[in-house]
């Protein structure tokens, strides 16, 4: 093999490579594909749980149905404040700010004050659970307190309290209503932040029944709407419940209620 | 035997009696990595017959005006293997810029088939068969048939044992060894078939 050989093979080999280079280089050039700087950006701005609550899938998707426009900047309920704000400058619109909820508990039947219908032995789990002649508990709207919710929240908001019911840490809650949407007796619902006052109970049962299945059940006597001054609460089916809009959070309803399911939100 | 015949055998030969997993053992990385889901290994399956295809026809391009002229054969492992990385990337270039869609239902595959030894194997079979720019490209295509009808036959065995009681220690990987080896004696039973 002489020198010739060997730098021939050389040579071709360099050539190839070069060739290949330049063409690659060119390439990715010519087939440069945009991607607008905003969307990497924005998605760092958003919860980053992939929780769903904006009807996207995931995140990066609603990152960039935020930059094409489809959707508004505050699609995404865990991202507040100066995150909002954020996406809000990106996209060069005034920053508005959907009240912020967060994932409220409407039961207060815990092991003490709820009858219970059978024991229940079988696998820890709500859906399971109401599956069963009805639930654990008697009182067919109350929490079951399996906690398949916890396991549903993506940010660590929920906690299983001593008294066999989930309680709700406000401060890590996004209100993204995943657990909302997937517990079986739809017992947690999204209130507003700032409301003061709710009726933990939306039992429909007659009072009578509604007192055996629950100590703590609203019996719909309705003592709680008319202490209200503002004409916040009214009867709905079989039970009173607050308007968050026109509560002024006086509290009278709280000290009239026979049943305790009037409760001050902390 | 004429063209088309020698072709029609080609394609018996190449999915049946010399299938690229079950008989040449090439490409099993794939086979043993991707194969868990039958949608993913159809996928897989899609990916490596497009750039099997692609290199066949570019490696006999090089092969025969480049590398047979200048008497420099001995470089065509080397200079495939330039080859395919290239053209893959360029592919994947390509694709993500006219074809977002195929992009994204290829996803990682395609990356993965650079080092895939299956396409350096075809490109290699090619030319130490001495075939023509059309029989290297059909052997391609062929033999990445092949490929996807056994990735997608285990993906479906895989699938199945997924929900079988198995003890513990053949789950997984030993298992599909198992089964890749039972497979491969299947297919050792088309061996002859097309000479």
């Amino acid at each position: 093999m002489s020198w010739t050989t060997i730098l021939t093979a050389g040579a071709v080999m360099g050539a190839l490579a070069i060739i290949f280079a330049i063409i690659l280089g060119i390439a990715d050039k010519k087939f440069a594909v945009e991607i607008d700087a905003r969307v990497p950006e924005i998605t760092e701005c958003l919860g980053g749980a992939n929780c769903g609550a904006c009807g996207y899938a995931g995140c990066a998707a609603l990152a960039e149905a935020i930059v094409r426009g489809e959707a508004e900047p505050n699609t995404c309920p865990a991202s507040k404040g100066e995150k909002m704000a954020r996406i809000s400058e990106l996209m060069g619109v005034e920053a508005s700010s959907k009240a912020p909820v967060v994932a409220t508990l409407i039961c207060t039947g815990d092991c003490e004050t709820a009858a219970v219908r059978y024991e229940y032995d079988g696998v820890p789990n709500c859906r399971i659970a109401n599956g069963l002649a009805g639930g654990p508990k008697k009182c067919t709207w109350a929490c079951i307190g399996m906690g398949d919710c916890i396991k549903d929240c993506k940010f660590g908001a929920i906690a299983m309290g001593k008294n066999g019911l989930p309680q709700f840490n406000k401060a890590k809650c996004t209100g993204c209503g995943a657990c909302a949407k997937q517990c079986p007796r739809g017992a947690i619902t999204l209130m507003p932040v700032e409301a003061k006052v709710a009726i933990l109970c939306r039992n429909d049962d007659n009072g009578k029944a509604a007192k055996d299945n629950c100590k703590n059940a609203c019996i719909g006597c309705r003592r709680c709407e008319k202490a209200c001054p503002a004409g916040a609460i009214s009867l709905i089916g079989k039970h009173c419940a607050v308007d968050q809009e026109k509560c002024i959070g006086c509290l009278e309803c709280t000290k009239v209620c026979p049943m305790g399911c009037v409760a001050t939100l902390k | 035997m004429n063209d088309f015949t020698k072709l029609l055998v080609l394609l018996v030969t190449s999915i049946l009696s010399n299938n690229f997993i079950f008989s040449r053992f090439l490409g099993c990385c794939p086979f043993l990595g991707v194969s868990n889901k039958v949608e993913t290994a159809a996928g897989m399956g899609l990916a490596v017959t497009f750039v099997m295809a692609l290199a066949s026809l570019f490696t006999w391009l090089v092969y025969t005006f480049i590398l047979l002229p200048l008497g420099l054969t001995y470089l065509k492992t080397m200079s495939f293997i330039l080859v395919i990385a290239s053209l893959v990337q360029f592919v994947e270039m390509f694709l993500k810029k006219s074809s977002p869609s195929l992009y994204r239902s290829l996803g990682i595959y395609l990356p993965l088939i650079t080092t895939n030894c299956a396409v350096l194997g075809v490109t290699l079979i090619n030319i130490e068969q001495s075939y023509n720019l059309l029989f290297s490209v059909a052997n391609g295509v062929f033999g990445a048939l092949g490929f996807t009808l056994a990735i997608v036959l285990m993906a479906g065995v895989r699938e199945r044992l997924e929900f079988s009681k198995m003890p513990e220690a053949l789950k997984g990987f030993s298992s599909s060894l198992i089964i890749a080896g039972l497979m491969s004696i299947a297919f050792l039973g088309f061996s002859g078939i097309g000479g």
